[in-house]
């Protein structure tokens, strides 16, 4: 624990230093801010707010003068926060800065015009060779880029016990027919196969088992309107999904995600399927070594493919603290803001030029899929359809886990594309 | 025509809350029905004009469906379960008890907590896991041998509003108490007094002179709980979050707006909320103002 701790102070008096060389040499708008910075983000507990407040203690150092007020709203996956943001953003009382998924999510508020181009910051920064080219096209419209990436997270980890796959003799299935013949034997010796907890964890769910049965290609072309809803191969999909759902807690929709990993910490369960802020959950809250208390590898059918999603701050149109939140946007794309904030909150930088060193042993694993794998964006999280899109799929998936009825999930879902103009 | 000196002093002083209430309530209400004529569907407002489109497809949409059903299970066993509870306390507490008015503050108590508190301690009560993690008041039930009572609570499938219904039981049926005590205590001893002389037993006292005269408390009742179960929301999300089996049309409402950004068909939504409210207000004010005119 102590050495943990000292590598941070470690980490974050390397960044603080970083940090003042570059205000020493710039002599820009940004560097003589002041006044306050209001930002606006969902990360109020656990991981998330330690790492918010890691990047503020960079930001602090570097721009002594500019008060930081967080205007966090409580709520995973920003459930509550968009509502209230939603309503600041139409009163015209936008917060300086505001966090939001990169993708589908974000060209909500780009289509609106309610965000500023920040292309010349990724100019001035050099932002464009070190910020991944995979991630760039989803904040851009138009050449312009809207909104600083601070982390990605893996949506596509399948979590287990390993004492449990011990004493049944299973490994984590590559496959979901491996899967299933797995969770036979663990259902006969009364394991529960698949924790799962409410529904956006199902959602959750469902988009790892559409990766991981249609493949890559496949799966991201249902978002561009290559892949149809209503092909045989979705049906398939489906299928797979539903005979999973017949493998978990039969009390799922009163858990939450941290629940549901419990159960696998308890050894109730086999295994979880959930983003990699679970990581944090095992190793911080839980206090577990990898590969005693926990162990992971990509989602059935899905190894060599990462499914991400990635928080992102943007500078909103008529900002009352312009030049604080371009400060506060230059910390928050800075590799020591990056770094001091990602290895408290447990993901990884969307930097490609992080201290590799600092981070814990999944997360190093984590960099290195992402620089090697596929890439697939994550529904649950924002990347690959719009509000409205989700939340109809969100629904199409809320009747069927009442009546269990593929075919008409999938007449909702090919309705869903179909509304979205895909 | 009265003059003017007699009637504009009270209107002035009227004006600040009548102007409030005209801007605030109704402005508003007219502002919401305007924009459900319309397909807003972004961030920014757009009045594109599409007349009743959204209430006609709000009748075939699968998921308000589910919620009118939800909505009415928990109306249904919510209002019923208030009233019986809260009758059988009041006449129990009307029998001259010592400690009267403890009893009294104890079952009024739970009212004065929030929905959201009550949600979250009913969500670990009502933890509906089986076997060894089994907890709360299932619990209960294997401890004391009443295993046949376990059960899956608001997650049991098609009924899981009454489970959530339970929780509001146990918050509003001690003001249901309340209002029938209040009730009972205003009818005259002396009316009890020559049933007794008649030879009327207790219980037909209850039954033939205390109950008719409990009628419009009855209605007041029926109108509160009425209006606090067809608007029911932090219950729910405190309870069981966001999801569809446990479905109203205000978190269909709440979700359809702010999550999805669809602010035309969210405005359908809050004008049917408050259509199905007035369906049982407006009687009640009609009769209530014509009760007063007669006296």
């Amino acid at each position: 624990m102590k050495s943990r701790k000292s590598k941070l102070f470690g980490a974050i008096a390397i960044a603080a230093s970083i940090a003042l060389t570059a205000t020493g040499c710039s002599s820009d708008e940004g560097g003589n801010a002041s006044g306050q910075v209001e930002v606006f983000s969902w990360w109020t507990g656990g991981g998330e707010e330690a790492g918010l407040n890691a990047l503020v203690e960079v930001f602090k150092q570097e721009y002594p003068d500019v008060e930081f007020v967080n205007a966090a709203v409580a709520g995973g996956a920003g459930t509550n926060a968009r509502a209230v943001l939603a309503t600041r953003l139409q009163a015209g009382e936008a917060p300086d800065s505001f966090q939001g998924h990169a993708g589908a999510e974000l060209m909500d508020y780009i289509t609106a015009g309610q965000l500023e181009d920040l292309s010349f910051l990724y100019d001035e920064e050099g932002w464009r060779d070190v910020m991944p080219a995979t991630l760039l096209p989803l904040i851009t419209v138009d050449g312009k880029i809207y909104s600083v990436p601070v982390n990605i997270h893996r949506a596509n980890v399948m979590w287990a016990n390993p004492k449990v796959l011990a004493d049944n003799g299973i490994t984590i299935p590559g496959s979901w027919d491996e899967f299933f013949a797995a969770a036979d034997k663990l259902k006969a010796a009364g394991v529960t196969p698949l924790a799962l907890g409410e529904q956006w964890t199902q959602l959750h769910l469902f988009e790892t088992v559409l990766l991981g049965v249609l493949g890559t290609d496949a799966y991201n072309g249902l978002w561009d309107g290559s892949t149809g809803w209503d092909s045989a191969e979705v049906k398939g999909a489906l299928d797979t999904f539903k005979r999973v759902l017949t493998y978990t807690n039969s009390d799922a929709a009163s858990l939450s995600w941290q629940d549901a990993s419990k159960l696998v910490i308890d050894g109730k369960a086999a295994f979880n399927i959930m983003g990699d802020w679970a990581e944090g959950y095992f190793r911080v809250d839980n206090s577990l070594v990898e590969q005693e208390g926990y162990t992971w590898a990509p989602a059935p059918g899905t190894a060599g493919t990462f499914q991400f999603l990635s928080d992102s701050f943007t500078l909103p149109v008529g900002a009352k603290n312009r030049d604080a939140a371009i400060a506060w946007l230059k910390v928050a794309g800075s590799s020591a803001g990056q770094d001091a904030f990602n290895v408290k909150k447990g993901s990884i930088p969307a930097r490609s030029d992080a201290d590799k060193a600092i981070y814990p042993p999944y997360l190093q694993s984590a960099m290195d899929d992402w620089g090697s794998n596929e890439i697939a964006g994550s529904l649950t999280h924002g990347v690959t359809a719009s509000n409205a899109w989700k939340a109809e799929i969100d629904t199409a998936l809320g009747l069927f886990l009442q009546n269990k009825d593929v075919a008409k999930f999938q007449a909702a879902l090919a309705t869903a594309a179909a509304n979205a103009g895909k | 025509m009265k003059r003017a000196k007699d009637w504009m002093p009270g209107l002035l002083l009227t004006a600040p809350s009548l102007i409030a209430l005209a801007v605030f309530v109704y402005g508003f209400i007219g502002w919401n029905f305007r924009i459900s004529l319309t397909d807003w569907k972004a961030l920014s407002p757009d009045f594109n004009f599409i007349g009743l489109k959204n209430y006609r497809d709000l009748l075939v949409d699968e998921r308000f469906k589910i919620d009118i059903k939800n909505s009415l299970i928990f109306t249904v066993v919510f209002m019923v379960a208030c009233l019986l509870l809260g009758l059988l306390l009041a006449i129990l507490l009307d029998q001259k008890l010592k400690f009267e008015g403890l009893f009294r503050s104890v079952y009024l108590l739970p009212m004065a907590i929030s929905f959201i508190v009550t949600g979250v301690v009913w969500r670990w009560l009502m933890n509906p896991a089986t076997d060894d993690r089994i907890s709360g008041i299932n619990l209960l039930f294997t401890k004391v041998g009443l295993d046949p009572l376990v059960n899956q609570w608001h997650l049991t499938p098609n009924w899981g509003m009454a489970g959530i219904a339970l929780p509001a039981v146990w918050q509003m049926a001690g003001y249901t108490m309340a209002l029938f005590l209040a009730g009972i205590r205003s009818i005259p001893e002396e009316i009890r007094e020559a049933a007794r002389v008649d030879g009327a037993s207790e219980w037909r006292i209850y039954r033939h002179v205390i109950l008719p005269q409990l009628r419009p408390i009855a209605l007041s009742a029926i109108v509160i709980l009425g209006h606090i179960s067809l608007k029911v929301f932090d219950l729910i999300i405190a309870i069981a979050g966001k999801q569809l089996a446990l479905d109203v049309p205000a978190i269909y409402m709440w979700q359809t707006s702010f999550d999805a950004y669809n602010f035309g068909k969210g405005a359908t939504l809050a004008t049917y909320i408050l259509f199905s409210v007035a369906i049982v207000i407006v009687p009640y004010l009609i009769f209530t103002m014509r009760q007063e005119r007669k006296s």
